[in-house]
């Protein structure tokens, strides 16, 4: 296998491939940036490359590892060594990372070697990547529609066959959405799971580091690779981490699934309410017992939401304040003139609106009324899974009401563009883990448009909805189907 | 330049120290005001004896070894600023 099939392969498959030494992790490299340089024109999925970096690492890789030799892209919100780390944003120009964050170092660890820089909505405030100052990144099943956001490059490199596999990070659903979005799969472990230190923050309470792959059982792998423990994060949690892989089967006898009675909402599309109807009925085919849930405080997540992550992201982007890293206004006359500028001249409009309304809701005078409000119902929503968890082993649901949307339509409206995270966003405030994974496509103007099905598990529970996912998946042919792109190109 | 609610675009982006022009300020009112009429769905909630959930997952008082380690040098630590000189960050002048 060379050439363009390689790049096709799962990170599975290409583990065995290295091992059995029929390609070498150089030429693996050389493969992938071929197909960088083939198809990424019209993608648009990476901010950088160095393939030097790459090709020095893949000299020394060591394929018996669990990971040896696998180039995995970078969301590029995640520090790596040397490497930029811009968070799509003109604030942190010119900067380059001093170290690697831990889920890198784990990767190294693991054998994986760092390939790029991916593509994202500036600081990870978006849906669709569109708020990006740096680049527009494609949909590959249609390059008109948007990848989703705010992990669109990896999302979209990896369909595109750009990338084996990827990191992103999931506040409200960044990895999730986009995963579903471009046919992919995309898992948010739970909070405290994977390390984020060396993530630029954005809301500290909710972020969250996870893979995005082309099969289940790649996510288990990097999961493998990447959870655990981490003096450096004050957040992670010190438990023991099962192996991802090994739990894994396709039998779902005694699995409990919930399907909750207010996520069939109006506003979704009807050929995605299609496409998860026909998935539960596979999903009980498979042996799993579907059960009635109710989450009734979900209702309010979205508000919740963006209450409690612009506060959290007024305070964290406080940093960005031109003095020790990034981008500076120039000739500024004081010191309020140097943050006023460098502020309004380093940063989009997403991330000035977010910062100016969670420094309002956190301002004297409206705390309570918004704040210390969201909080309580965070509580809310937070008992609800609580509760719908009694009865089953996880919660069924689409991850996206609909399918890609087109670029340009949903800029002009911010709080329509908050409302496409309407599924995944839970999750993030009861710090529950969550995957997405291909479930079927809706057809729109003679384009093929992924849908994807969403699994949420409870608190630490990330082997069991890998194995629930990976059983669905094996059990269709969803995840085989490659965009119409490069050498698979459509003639119309 | 007030909007239907009490948010003033203009005043707080102050407090933020983000310099908009009155364009700027005017969309994000409009923009901010939506927003704002939408989570106000929140207040029909009654939260009596419901305390605030900070974080999802109760981890409590976290602690370390108080112990010197190697982390960035001076120089590793101003290599990213924009301006810099004899191992300290550069700004404009504060005091008088």
């Amino acid at each position: 296998m060379i050439g363009k099939e390689l790049t096709a392969a799962s990170i599975g498959e290409l583990q065995s491939l290295l091992r059995r030494r029929e390609v070498s992790p150089r030429e693996v490299i050389d493969v992938l940036r071929e197909r960088v340089a083939e198809v990424d024109g019209d993608i648009g999925a990476y901010l950088s490359l160095d393939i030097e970096a790459a090709l020095k690492q893949a000299e020394h890789a060591n394929v018996d590892l669990p990971l040896g030799g696998i180039p995995i892209a970078i969301k590029d919100i995640i520090n790596v060594m040397d490497q930029p780390c811009t968070c799509a944003s003109k604030i942190l120009s010119g900067y380059r990372a001093p170290y690697d964050a831990t889920v890198i170092e784990k990767l190294r660890a693991a054998g994986a070697i760092p390939f790029g820089k991916t593509n994202l909505d500036e600081f990870a405030m978006g849906s669709s990547t569109e708020n990006s100052a740096l680049k527009s990144t494609r949909n590959p099943w249609d390059l008109s529609r948007v990848p989703g956001g705010s992990s669109g490059g990896s999302a979209a490199a990896v369909a595109a066959d750009e990338a084996f596999g990827a990191l992103g990070s999931d506040t409200g659903g960044s990895i999730r959405q986009p995963a579903a979005l471009c046919g992919v799969v995309g898992l948010k472990p739970t909070y405290g799971r994977v390390s984020r230190f060396g993530l630029v923050a954005f809301a500290s309470s909710l972020d969250q580091i996870g893979p995005v792959t082309k099969t289940v059982r790649d996510a288990a792998l990097i999961m493998n690779a990447i959870a655990g423990h981490d003096p450096q994060d004050s957040t992670s949690l010190s438990v023991p981490v099962p192996d991802h892989v090994a739990s894994l089967g396709n039998d779902l006898h005694g699995v409990r699934l919930g399907l909750p009675t207010e996520y069939m909402i109006e506003g979704i599309n009807p050929q995605v309410r299609a496409a998860i109807d026909a998935a539960v009925k596979q999903l009980n085919s498979l042996g799993a017992e579907i059960v009635e849930v109710s989450l009734p405080s979900t209702e309010y997540a979205v508000a919740v939401y963006y209450i409690i992550a612009t506060a959290e992201a007024s305070a964290n982007l406080a940093r960005f304040d031109g003095v020790r890293y990034g981008y500076r206004a120039e000739n500024p006359k004081d010191v309020l003139d140097l943050y006023g500028r460098t502020r309004e001249e380093g940063f989009g409009p997403e991330v000035k609106r977010r910062i100016i309304l969670g420094t309002y809701v956190l301002s004297s005078g409206y705390y309570d009324a918004y704040y210390l409000r969201a909080q309580k119902v965070r509580e809310l929503i937070r008992r609800d899974f609580q509760k719908a968890f009694e009865k089953v082993d996880a919660v069924i649901s689409p991850t996206s009401p609909v399918a890609a949307f087109k670029l340009g339509e949903r800029v002009a409206d911010p709080l329509q563009m908050y409302l496409a995270d309407i599924f995944t966003i839970a999750a993030n405030l009861a710090g529950i883990c969550g995957i997405s994974v291909p479930c079927g496509f809706a057809e729109l103007d003679g384009h093929q448009l992924p849908i994807g099905l969403q699994l949420l598990g409870k608190p630490l529970d990330e082997a069991r909805i890998l194995k629930i996912a990976h059983a669905y998946e094996q059990s269709t042919d969803w995840h085989k189907a490659r965009p119409p792109i490069g050498r698979n190109v459509r003639k119309s | 330049m007030a909007g239907t609610s009490d948010l003033d675009v203009a005043y707080v982006a102050r407090l933020a120290r983000i310099n908009l022009t009155e364009d700027e300020a005017k969309i994000f009112q409009k923009q901010l005001d939506d927003v704002l009429k939408y989570v106000e769905k929140l207040r029909q909630l009654d939260l009596t004896g419901i305390d605030a959930t900070a974080h999802a997952l109760p981890v409590f008082n976290v602690f370390r070894e108080d112990a010197a380690r190697d982390w960035f040098t001076a120089e590793q630590a101003l290599r990213n600023a924009p301006r810099q000189a004899g191992g300290l960050f550069i700004v404009p002048k504060v005091v008088e």
